[in-house]
């Protein structure tokens, strides 16, 4: 029978977003493992890290109260989760505030009660991750492997808001082990000793402080490099953008030949569990994941 | 300066610390802080902070009202939590931050033109109008943030990344015109706007 889940998948998923790609290797991997997602009807942003100028406290809280409140009503009993490090982090962060202060929580319930919603504030809010590690396992996620990822190097970039504050049960926030853990239950070889894996992208600061972003980039990327990675992946969608689109930016700045690819750890498991490059949103990247595209087409 | 303003320097007189624990979200948690610096050690933009947490926290407990609110440093927060996970005394840093930052904006006394600032404004904007971000509109009008002239320049500095996105169907042109937003955007302008005035109330209370 399916795993049923309450599904939170954020602004940056939906059509024609920059984590569209995303979304689509996600539903292809919860596809082979009998993952069903059924989306919270009508949910809205979660204001991510960045909204905390205009939006002060309640405001923000509000947001992600809406989307547990209407996961409570229209997807009853269900873990919520989200596949977005910041829609997770926070969601998260909303029920713990609203949990240790009754007297937010009585203001978020007014505010709540302007658009006919409650909140109980019950439900436990995960990132999928958690999900495959914790509900599915390591060994079923290895059984659906039907192309292995042989002959890739990959770094296992776990970035910040899928690591801290709450991170992974059993990881640590210094060096968390389940990507590369991912990657070799998909037949790939993990980068060791990748040293940048935790470290910050600059966030949404690439938007405002594009040149002290770049700078950490740019580490992140050369990192990789000298692991000899063929790739990065990550389970984070500002992360993948991050990383990914401004290499031509780094190159003219900083003199490098930067050219890797930058996938979703749901992108290499599509792959692996035999979707198509499409299904597995491959179509999706701006550097072409050469290897990737040549075991899809198998 | 505003009247809000203006009323909280009368209100609170010397007692900086106070207005930060009454006031700024998670403020109650600055006296905790016991000035390791492993914060500020921490941070991935740790070099361009005029002021780094810890020394953030013994300016609010010295009084350095004007040098804290107005400072830049809070915006040069990532929100990458480092900082949260390895505090001793576990404060919410990042949280405390952003509350800084909301707070001198709220006040009217944030430093004008820093570019974090006007790019969070931007983006709660942009979620409150249709209570889901439009990328599309965020990328313009973060581009053309600091005037025409300049905006045109910065887009074509960023057009092949644009290009790129399109053409992988991460960036959508429908979003020019109307784009994703929530069904019940009744009721989500209706939450928002219950939810600030509840704030508001609390904070003038405060001042007054």
């Amino acid at each position: 029978m399916a795993k049923e889940y309450s599904f939170y998948p954020g602004c940056s998923s939906q059509e024609g977003a920059s984590s569209s790609n995303y979304l689509k290797s996600v539903e292809s991997m919860c596809d082979v493992l009998d993952v069903k997602l059924n989306v919270i009807p009508d949910w809205n942003c979660c204001s991510a890290s960045i909204g905390y100028c205009g939006g002060g406290e309640l405001p923000r809280l509000a947001l992600s109260a809406r989307n547990i409140a209407l996961s409570e009503q229209h997807n009853a009993g269900q873990d919520i989760v989200a596949t977005c490090a910041a829609c997770w982090l926070a969601t998260k962060e909303t029920q713990e505030r609203l949990d240790d202060d009754a007297g937010l929580m009585a203001e978020t319930n007014i505010a709540l009660a302007e658009a006919g919603l409650k909140l109980e504030n019950k439900s436990k809010i995960r990132h999928m991750v958690e999900v495959l590690i914790e509900d599915i396992g390591y060994e079923e996620m290895g059984k659906h492997v039907v192309k292995p990822l042989e002959g890739i190097k990959i770094a296992g970039y776990v970035g910040c808001q899928t690591n801290r504050p709450f991170g992974i049960e059993g990881e640590s926030f210094e060096n968390p082990k389940y990507l590369d853990k991912f990657i070799e239950t998909l037949g790939a070889e993990p980068v060791e000793k990748y040293d940048k894996k935790v470290s910050c992208c600059g966030g949404a600061l690439a938007f405002s402080e594009p040149e002290k972003s770049q700078a950490l980039i740019k580490d992140i990327i050369e990192a990789a490099y000298d692991g000899g990675a063929d790739m990065i992946v990550t389970p984070c969608p500002v992360c993948q953008m991050n990383v990914e689109v401004y290499q031509d930016k780094i190159n003219a700045k900083f003199g490098t030949k930067f050219n890797i690819p930058v996938t979703y750890y749901s992108t290499l498991m599509s792959v692996a569990y035999g979707k198509t490059g499409k299904q597995s949103g491959l179509d999706g990247q701006i550097i072409r994941a050469k290897q990737l595209e040549v075991i899809a087409g198998k | 300066m505003s009247n809000a303003n203006t009323g909280m320097v009368e209100k609170y007189r010397n007692n900086f610390l106070k207005e930060v624990e009454e006031n700024v979200e998670e403020g109650d948690w600055v006296k905790m802080c016991m000035q390791c610096g492993v914060c500020s050690g921490s941070c991935p933009l740790g070099p361009h902070w005029d002021h780094p947490p810890q020394e953030l926290f013994m300016m609010i407990r010295a009084g350095k009202r004007d040098e804290v609110l107005q400072s830049t440093s809070m915006w040069m927060c990532t929100s990458c939590y480092n900082c949260i996970v390895r505090c001793p005394r576990e404060l919410p840093i990042t949280h405390i931050m952003h509350g800084l930052a909301h707070y001198a904006t709220r006040l009217g006394i944030a430093p004008k033109n820093q570019p974090t600032m006007k790019f969070a404004n931007l983006f709660w904007k942009n979620l409150a109008k249709n209570g889901r971000v439009n990328e599309l509109w965020l990328g313009v009008n973060l581009y053309f943030m600091d005037g025409i002239v300049n905006g045109i320049k910065v887009a074509m500095g960023m057009a092949g990344i644009g290009l790129g996105m399109l053409k992988a169907g991460r960036l959508s042109l429908k979003e020019l015109i109307g784009g994703h937003t929530v069904k019940d955007k009744k009721g989500f302008n209706a939450m928002i706007k219950k939810a600030m005035e509840l704030e508001a109330a609390r904070i003038d209370n405060a001042s007054k």
